[in-house]
C-alpha cells in the first residue's frame, strides 16, 4: 500500500506541475485527451502486468498492435463483417499468446527472446500482410493462376478503415463519451470510453488478483515458482494464462489504434508501445523479478507518461527531449522505489 | 586430547573451539589437530558438527571461543582468502570450478599471470606451464586447455585438488570427496591422496563411508553433538570402533505402542528415479503407521519423496495408492490423491515467504474456499486460524509474512498447509530440521496424533533420536538402495548406522 502512495504522490506532483504550467493545460479537452491515452495504454499495460507477475515479460506488445490494426482493417477492406473481425483479432491475439505461453513453459525459452523475436515476426508479417492482393487471390483459388499472376503488391501500404459507417459501436467504443458529464452538468466526468474500458477491465483484473484464486496462485508462482510447484499450483497453465490476456488485450489495443488513427502504417504502428506499457507497469511498482504489483499502481503508473509527455509539451520543453524526460523519469522513479525498498525492508529485519 | 602426531608441533591444530548459530551451539569446546604428512578422517552423524569445525578450520567461520593455530603460532583467520594465503585450502562438497573455463583458466582464476604492465594480458604460456605442473602432482593427464565443464566428475575433483596445490596447500580439507565419483574414480583419488600425503601434504578427510575411511586415514577424529568423542589411531580404526564413537549414547525411547498397521495405503514398487541406480527401491505405508527412510546425506531419501510427490520423472517402477494405480506426474495429481509432501527445503519449496502465513495456508486449498474463482475471505481466515491453533503457530496473527517466522513456526505453516488438505499420505523430509526443541515436540505430537487418525506418515530423517522414537519400521537406504529394513523392536542407533555406512555386505531381512 505504501508504495501505491508513493506513485500516487508522483503522479499528483507531475499532475499539478501540467496544470500551473499553461492556461491550456487545464482545459476539458487536453484532459479528455490524457484521459483517453491513459485508457489505451493502460489496457496494454494491464496486460503486461499479468506476464510481469509471473516475472516474465512481453516485448511483442507494440508489433501486436500494429498486426491486429493492420489485419483489421484488411479484413473491413474485403467486406469482412465487423463483429466478426473484431472476434477474429482478440481470437489471433490469444493465439499468439498462447504461442509464446508454450514456447517458454515446455520449451523453457527465456520470455525475453520468445517474445523479442515475436516483436520482429508480427511486424515483419504485417508488412508483407499489407502487400498481399486479396482480390487476386481469393480470384486465383476459385478460378486458377494465370500466367504472371503477382500476389504481392511491390512494397507495404497504410491500412485505413473501410466503410467506418458499419462500425458506430466501435466509433463510440473508441472515441465516445461515458455521458456522466451530460447527466450531472459536472464536465470533467464525461470520460472518454478508452479510459471506462480501461477502468473495467481494471476491475475485473483487481477482481482476479487481488480476491481469486487465479492471482493468489500468479502471485505465489511470480515469487517462488518452485514453492508455487510443490503447493500443487499448475504452473505452466497459469503462466500460459498470462500471456494469453496480455496478447488478446494488445490485440484490442490494436483494434482501438486503427479505429482512432484511423490509417495504420505497418512500419510504426504501435512502435514503442511495449516498452511505454513495461514503463507504466514498473512506475506502477511491477517488479520485474515476479510476484509484485497491484494494479491500483499499475493504473498510477500508466498516467505518469502521458502526463510527462502532455507535460513536456505545456511547460515548452523541446519535444526532441520528450524522451529524455521520460528516461531520466523513469531512472527517478526506480532509484526511489528501490532506496524505498531498502529502508522498509531495513526496518522489518530490525522488527523481526 | 592426547596429542597423537608423535610430539612434533602440529602443522594446524584447532584447540577448545566453539561456535554457536542464531543460539543453537554447533560446537563447542571442539579440539582437531593435523601434521605434516598425514591423512586425518573426521567422521559423525549428520550435525555432528564436522562441517562447521571444518569451515573454521579453512577461515569460513570464525569461532566464538577457541583458538586457531599454524605451525604452533596462533592465527585468526578472518576468512578463505586468509587461509588460503597459510596454505589451508577446503574442497567443498560441490566442486568450485566454472565449467565454462578451461582447466588452465580455472586453475589461475583471479591470479592470472599477466604480461604488458598496465594492459594485464593474459600470459597464456605461463598459464599452461603452471597448469601442467599442478596437473603433474595429481596425476592427471589432459590438455589444459580443456573445458572444465565436458571432465567427469572424477578429474574435475582432481583439477580441483590441483588447483589447491598450485595454491602452496599444505593442508587440504576435503568433504565428502567420494560422495559421487564411480569405485574407480574413488580408487584413483585415494592413490592421488596417498602420493600428496607422502609429499608432506596433510589432509583432513570428511566421510561418511568408513570402508574408504579405513584404507587412507592416518587417523581418525570423531565428532558427535559437536564436542570430541573420541580418536582412534591407524591400527585401531575398524567400522565398529567408529560406529561406537559416532553414535555412542543410548537413547531413552519414548514408547508409543507399534503400530500394526492398517490396510497398505502406499505401495511402491521397483521404484527408479535415476537410471543410474543400482536397482529399484520397494516398500510400502500402511494407515496409521510411521516408516523413516534413514541414511545418510545423498543416499537418494529425498529423490524417492520427490518421485512420489510428481516433483522429479519417475525412470521405472510402479506405486499403488490404496490399491489403485498412481502415476505420478505434477504435485497436484498427488494432491488430488491425497499424497502430500513437506519438503525438506522449506524456504525454497515449502513456503512464498513474502505472503501471509494466512496466504501459504491457503494456497493449495483454494478450490475449496472459494466460488467462482474468488476465494471467501472468512472461511480463509478460518482455515488459517485453525491451523494456527492447531499446530500452536507463535504468530500476531494470520497476516504476518512467513519470512518473518522462525524456523519451528515456519515448519507449522507447511505442515497446516497439509493439514488443511486432509492427507492421507503424509510425506515429511526432514521436518524438524533448524527447528527449535519445542518446535520439534509439538511436530512429533502432531505426526502421532495424524497416525492415531489413521494417516500414513512416510518420514525422511536424518536425526536418528527422532527415527528411533516415532517409527514403526525403518528403511535404511544406501548409495540409492535399500540397505535393511529393521522393524520396531530391532531399533538401535548403531544398527541403523551400520547399514546406513554400507557395513554390512548383505541385506538384512526384514
Amino acid at each position: 500500500m505504501n508504495r501505491v502512495l508513493g506513485v500516487f504522490a508522483v503522479v499528483a506532483i507531475i499532475y499539478f506541475g501540467l496544470m500551473s504550467s499553461d492556461p491550456q493545460a487545464r482545459s476539458p479537452e487536453n484532459h479528455q485527451n490524457l484521459e483517453r491515452r491513459i485508457g489505451e495504454w493502460g489496457i496494454l499495460t494491464l496486460g503486461v502486468g499479468f506476464v510481469i507477475l509471473t516475472g516474465g515479460i512481453d516485448l511483442s506488445i507494440g508489433s501486436v498492435v500494429c498486426l491486429s490494426a493492420v489485419s483489421f482493417g484488411l479484413i473491413l477492406e474485403n467486406n469482412g463483417p465487423p463483429l466478426l473481425a473484431f472476434v477474429a483479432i482478440l481470437s489471433m491475439g490469444a493465439l499468439i499468446g498462447l504461442s509464446h505461453g508454450l514456447l517458454i513453459t515446455r520449451l523453457n525459452l527465456q520470455p525475453f527472446i520468445v517474445t523479442l523475436c515475436g516483436l520482429f515476426i508480427y511486424r515483419g508479417l504485417a508488412q508483407l500482410l499489407t502487400q498481399v492482393r486479396f482480390d487476386v487471390l481469393s480470384e486465383g483459388l476459385t478460378n486458377g493462376w494465370p500466367e504472371g499472376t503477382r500476389l504481392l503488391r511491390d512494397s507495404s501500404r497504410n491500412i485505413g478503415l473501410a466503410k467506418p459507417e458499419n462500425l458506430s459501436w466501435l466509433a463510440t467504443l473508441q472515441k465516445g463519451n461515458l455521458p456522466l458529464g451530460e447527466w450531472t452538468g459536472i464536465v470533467w466526468l464525461d470520460i472518454p470510453n478508452p479510459l471506462v474500458l480501461f477502468m473495467l477491465l481494471g476491475l475485473i483484473s483487481f477482481v482476479a488478483l487481488e480476491c481469486g484464486a487465479f492471482g493468489r496462485r500468479i502471485h505465489a508462482l511470480g515469487y517462488n515458482e518452485q514453492a508455487a510447484r510443490y503447493a500443487g499450483i499448475n504452473t505452466a497453465a497459469h503462466k500460459i494464462a498470462c500471456y494469453v490476456i496480455c496478447s488478446t488485450l494488445a490485440a484490442l489495443g490494436g483494434i482501438l489504434f486503427l479505429v482512432k488513427v484511423p490509417s495504420a502504417a505497418p512500419a510504426s504502428a504501435g512502435n514503442w508501445y511495449e516498452l511505454y506499457a513495461i514503463t507504466g507497469a514498473v512506475l506502477g511498482g511491477f517488479s520485474l523479478r515476479g510476484g509484485e504489483g497491484s494494479i491500483l499502481g499499475l493504473a498510477l503508473g500508466t498516467a505518469i507518461l502521458p502526463l510527462l509527455r502532455s507535460l513536456v509539451i505545456f511547460a515548452g520543453i523541446p519535444s526532441d527531449l520528450e524522451f529524455m524526460v521520460i528516461g531520466v523519469a523513469l531512472l527517478l522513479g526506480t532509484m526511489a522505489d528501490e532506496l524505498l525498498r531498502r529502508g522498509s525492508f531495513g526496518r522489518a529485519r530490525q522488527a523481526g | 586430547m592426547a596429542d597423537q602426531s608423535g610430539g612434533a608441533t602440529p602443522l594446524l591444530e584447532a584447540r577448545d573451539v566453539s561456535k554457536a548459530f542464531l543460539g543453537a551451539r554447533a560446537l563447542s569446546n571442539s579440539s582437531f589437530s593435523i601434521s605434516i604428512g598425514e591423512i586425518v578422517a573426521l567422521i559423525g552423524e549428520n550435525g555432528a558438527g564436522k562441517s562447521t569445525l571444518m569451515k573454521i578450520l579453512a577461515g569460513i567461520h570464525q569461532p566464538d571461543a577457541g583458538m586457531l593455530l599454524v605451525d604452533g603460532h596462533p592465527v585468526v583467520l578472518n576468512g578463505p582468502e586468509d587461509a588460503i594465503r597459510r596454505g589451508i585450502v577446503l574442497i567443498h562438497q560441490e566442486l568450485n570450478l566454472a565449467d565454462n573455463l578451461t582447466i588452465a583458466e580455472n586453475l589461475v582464476l583471479g591470479r592470472e599471470p599477466t604480461w604488458g604492465g598496465p594492459l594485464g594480458l593474459v600470459n597464456r604460456s605461463a598459464m599452461r606451464r603452471i597448469t601442467q605442473s599442478a596437473l603433474d602432482k595429481v596425476g592427471l593427464i589432459a590438455n589444459p586447455e580443456t573445458l572444465v565443464g565436458s571432465l567427469p566428475l572424477g578429474q574435475k575433483q582432481l583439477v580441483e585438488i590441483a588447483r589447491a596445490l598450485s595454491l602452496n596447500a599444505r593442508v587440504l580439507i576435503m568433504d565428502e570427496p567420494t560422495s559421487s565419483l564411480s569405485q574407480q574414480e574413488t580408487d584413483r583419488l585415494i592413490k592421488v591422496m596417498d602420493e600428496l600425503r607422502d609429499k608432506g601434504v596433510a589432509i583432513i578427510y570428511i566421510s561418511h563411508r568408513l570402508s574408504e575411511v579405513k584404507r587412507v586415514a592416518d587417523r581418525v577424529v570423531s565428532l558427535r553433538d559437536g564436542k570430541n568423542s573420541g580418536n582412534l589411531s591407524r591400527q585401531e580404526i575398524t567400522h565398529d570402533a567408529m560406529v561406537k564413537l559416532m553414535v555412542g549414547r543410548e537413547l531413552a525411547r519414548v514408547d508409543r505402542p507399534q503400530s500394526a498397521g492398517g490396510k497398505v495405503l502406499l505401495q511402491v514398487k521397483e521404484l527408479k528415479h535415476s537410471s543410474s541406480a543400482p536397482q529399484g527401491i520397494s516398500f510400502e505405508v500402511r494407515a496409521g503407521e510411521v516408516v523413516c527412510m534413514a541414511g545418510l546425506v545423498g543416499a537418494g531419501r529425498t529423490e524417492v519423496a520427490e518421485t512420489l510427490y510428481g516433483v522429479r520423472p519417475m525412470i521405472s517402477g510402479q506405486i499403488l495408492l490404496s490399491g489403485t494405480d498412481f502415476k505420478p506426474s505434477t504435485p497436484s495429481t498427488a494432491i488430488k490423491r491425497g499424497l502430500l509432501l513437506v519438503p525438506e527445503d522449506r524456504r525454497h519449496h515449502g513456503l512464498i515467504l513474502a505472503e501471509s502465513i494466512r496466504g501459504n495456508i491457503s494456497l493449495p486449498n483454494l478450490r475449496g474456499i472459494s466460488s467462482m474463482g474468488l476465494v471467501s475471505r472468512s472461511q480463509e481466515n478460518q482455515m488459517a486460524l485453525g491451523g494456527i491453533a492447531e499446530l500452536g503457530i507463535r504468530t500476531t496473527g494470520p497476516t504476518k509474512p512467513a519470512g518473518q517466522l522462525s524456523g519451528g513456526n515456519q515448519q507449522k505453516v507447511v505442515l497446516a498447509r497439509w493439514l488443511a488438505a486432509k492427507p492421507t499420505i503424509l510425506i515429511l523430509d526432514e521436518p524438524t530440521r533448524g527447528v527449535d526443541v519445542a518446535a520439534k515436540s509439538d511436530i512429533y505430537h502432531l505426526i502421532e496424533h495424524l497416525v492415531s487418525r489413521g494417516v500414513g506418515v512416510l518420514m525422511i530423517s536424518s536425526d536418528l533420536e527422532e527415527v528411533l522414537r516415532l517409527s514403526d519400521r525403518v528403511l535404511v537406504l544406501h548409495e540409492h538402495s535399500i540397505a535393511g529394513e529393521l522393524a520396531r523392536q530391532d531399533l538401535s542407533e548403531e544398527a541403523v548406522m551400520r547399514l546406513a555406512t554400507g557395513s554390512l555386505p548383505g541385506r538384512t531381512a526384514s
